[in-house]
């Protein structure tokens, strides 16, 4: 059964005093407050709509050692995410209407967090043949986004075609965008840094060149394309030019694009191994700038988790990926917020709101009345350490391990029910 | 000195120069009758080899066995490495052996910075070769034979010119080399097609042409570097005629060199592609002493690295 409750002092993301109450799962106006609520103080605390991720490796089927649902939900709640998008490339493969429905009917017997299962775009993730985004849509799981994550749809007749057989049931085609002729055996971003350490380079241009041509493709047949984690100047650039054209599309960057650096990789340390790879400290700046000017749309973890022995051995061997389910907030908090560009406000709509309509997921993004009852409270004002034993998914492979960072997470709520509290 | 030999930039100039003297003076001992210092004694060292090198692992472990050390060979063939031990649980073994020093050659680079810098094992870390990074100890040979041949037997190498040529990209040699030569004071060209040559290669401080024949003559020093026939199958250059013609040490390029200057190579050498019979042979060919030098050089660093502990 639900419980009702009635939270007082709080602010919202943009510091006005606010009142909470909720019945039955659902957000309702304070004079509608149920007489039998339970009052709680939310003094120092700021509620904001709960998270929402578009881009979520959960590893369930095939890696439980690495994550499964369950882990993954709790580490979201712990996160403040209260709706997260599971990429597809588990094994088997999310290519059909049976793996989505597996694991979205996971995500609910948890009960900790929402589990949009992504479908894959095309069989096996092979990038040829058209997998079956009709039955995914239409089964329990009611998959909105199609992703192939992990590999690009590189054959543009395929990457045409997807974008056009989507558009009947409003889906949404997600393009890692890589060329793999260009990041065959590729290591890290190519540059001065590559080229001092002997590390295979992973040039821009092959990021760009398959964004500029999904967005010409998207201009002719007007679906609805989103790129996925955006690493450089000249992919912000070309979603600027594509926005102001008209083109319909929508991109996403990770907390870690926007704080960290190929410097790091000075150290050998597999830990900031990732796909796709840091990038420069300019790539991080125009980063910045497009999710401050609104091109781009939304910030996504692009949460890896991997066990210790594909992180703990040489660059080349090592897995590429870092979690981030625990730290999104924090640092997207510290790169945006904390840096003056961005109000916190205009934050949480990139990590709540607009992911939330991009993925169509009702119900979350807004703590409007009549809405699921799915919020955060968060403290801005009180910095955290991230520890190994502290986190909650199954692998540790995070790179901010001993950094201290604001913002902490206090209590999540999924339809009314706290899910996490600490 | 560190406590490892990881890279040539983490070397002061003087660290260098201290080592290449000191090779110098272990070079004189070894050429009397009785070529053994006992400074090792009862330490091992272990060569730890992911890859084929026969040259850099016997010149390893000629320098260790003069110095009085054990020497234990563990290479992939044949070995646990070879049934897909991973780095760590290597490194776990030849802790629990005891290894005092761990020579390593690796195909992944920064293998040996990993064996270093996780808590894995305790002895010191020589690189002697790690993937497309660096190969520390062959530029400190290098070094050592263009000052036995054109400077002092003592200082640094201010003032000379030094061409390094071929696949730089791919090129453990080239890297270590640029680091180190030039912060003895040479000034170091890179020659070699653009696809051969890092993207912001522009950042190492170096001259860098595509033309082999311009100058040819200002060079003290031409260094060629092995290409690797397979990587005319990932469109690096459109065939070996081609290469050879462009950028290979033939009779007529060695010609227009200078009467002083001397020709390199660190082997093994692919003798008509990028380095002509003629070349090799010749009377400006330093390659043999390169081989030679290597064991003193190596001495050194490992009578640095373990001697003083």
């Amino acid at each position: 059964m639900s419980i009702n409750y009635l939270l007082k002092n709080l602010k919202d993301a943009s510091g006005k005093r606010i009142e909470l109450a909720i019945s039955n799962g659902r957000f309702v106006e304070v004079k509608d407050a149920a007489p039998d609520s339970e009052i709680i103080d939310g003094k120092g605390l700021t509620a904001i709509p709960g998270l929402v991720d578009l881009h979520t490796h959960l590893r369930e089927p095939g890696k439980e050692d690495a994550e499964t649902v369950l882990s993954g939900s709790k580490a979201a709640a712990a996160g403040g995410f209260t709706a997260i998008s599971a990429m597809p490339n588990t094994n088997p493969i999310a290519d059909t209407a049976g793996v989505v429905e597996q694991v979205f009917r996971l995500g609910i017997s948890h009960g900790i967090c929402d589990v949009f299962p992504i479908g894959a775009v095309t069989l096996g993730q092979q990038g040829k043949i058209l997998s079956e985004m009709g039955a995914m849509r239409s089964s329990e799981a009611k998959v909105r986004i199609f992703s192939d994550d992990g590999h690009c749809v590189w054959d543009s007749l395929v990457m045409r075609r997807a974008l056009e057989y989507v558009k009947a049931f409003d889906g949404v085609i997600a393009q890692h965008a890589q060329d793999p002729r260009l990041t065959h055996g590729s290591q890290m971003n190519e540059g001065e840094v590559s080229a001092a350490l002997g590390l295979k380079g992973w040039p821009a241009a092959a990021e760009e060149s398959i964004i500029a041509r999904d967005l010409l493709l998207n201009e002719h047949v007007g679906s609805r394309l989103h790129i996925c984690h955006l690493t450089t100047i000249g992919g912000v650039e070309l979603i600027r030019w594509a926005k102001k054209r008209g083109i319909q599309v929508t991109a996403e960057v990770t907390p870690h694009h926007l704080l960290l650096t190929d410097e790091l990789a000075r150290s050998y340390d597999p830990l900031y191994k990732v796909n796709p790879p840091l990038r420069t400290e300019r790539d991080v700046m125009a980063l910045r700038e497009g999710v401050v000017d609104g091109t781009i749309d939304v910030i996504a973890t692009d949460h890896a988790p991997h066990p210790a022995e594909d992180k703990d051995c040489e660059w080349a061997a090592a897995a590429f990926g870092m979690i981030g389910l625990e730290t999104a907030l924090s640092v997207s908090y510290k790169a945006l917020v904390e840096s003056g560009l961005m109000r916190f406000e205009d934050l949480v709509e990139r990590m709540s709101g607009a992911p939330a309509r991009i993925g169509r997921y009702e119900g979350h993004g807004s703590l409007a009345i009549g809405n699921e009852a799915n919020f955060t409270l968060v403290d801005t004002a009180t910095n955290w350490r991230v520890e190994t034993p502290e986190i909650r998914s199954k692998s540790k492979n995070s790179p901010y391990l001993g950094l201290e960072l604001p913002v902490t997470v206090r209590h999540t709520y999924l339809r009314g029910k706290e899910v996490f509290s600490q | 000195m560190n406590r490892h030999l990881l890279s040539i930039a983490d070397l002061s100039k003087e660290e260098a120069v201290n080592l290449l003297d000191t090779a110098a003076e272990l070079a004189r001992v070894t050429e009397t009758p009785v070529k053994k210092l006992p400074t090792l004694r009862g330490r091992t060292i272990v060569n730890l080899f992911f890859e084929d090198s026969t040259r850099t692992r016997i010149s390893f472990e000629a320098a260790a066995k003069r110095l009085s050390a054990d020497v234990i060979n563990f290479s992939a063939k044949g070995s646990s490495l070879s049934k897909g031990e991973s780095l760590k649980d290597t490194a776990l073994t030849l802790q629990a052996m005891g290894a005092d020093g761990v020579v390593i050659r690796h195909p992944a680079s920064g293998a040996a910075h990993r064996l270093a810098s996780q808590k894995w094992m305790s002895g010191c870390v020589i690189n002697a070769g790690d993937g497309t990074h660096e190969h520390p100890t062959q530029a400190l040979l290098d070094a050592f034979t263009i000052r036995e041949n054109l400077k002092e037997p003592s200082g640094d190498l201010a003032g000379l010119n030094v061409a390094i040529v071929g696949d730089v990209l791919h090129s453990r040699v080239a890297r270590s080399n640029v680091l180190l030569l030039q912060k003895l004071g040479a000034i170091v060209t890179l020659i070699a097609p653009p696809t051969l040559l890092p993207v912001a290669v522009n950042t190492w401080g170096c001259n860098v042409k595509y033309d082999f024949d311009s100058d040819l003559n200002s060079f003290d020093v031409v260094m060629m570097l092995r290409v690797q026939r397979e990587r005319m199958e990932d469109a690096f250059f459109p065939s070996e005629r081609e290469y050879a013609r462009r950028y290979g040490l033939n009779a007529a390029r060695l010609s227009l060199l200078n009467s002083r200057c001397i020709v390199m190579h660190p082997g093994p050498m692919n003798r008509g592609l990028e380095i002509s019979a003629d070349s090799a042979d010749s009377d400006k060919s330093v390659i043999v002493d390169q081989v030679k030098n290597g064991v003193a050089v190596r001495m050194a660093a490992l009578y640095l690295l373990l001697g003083g502990e």
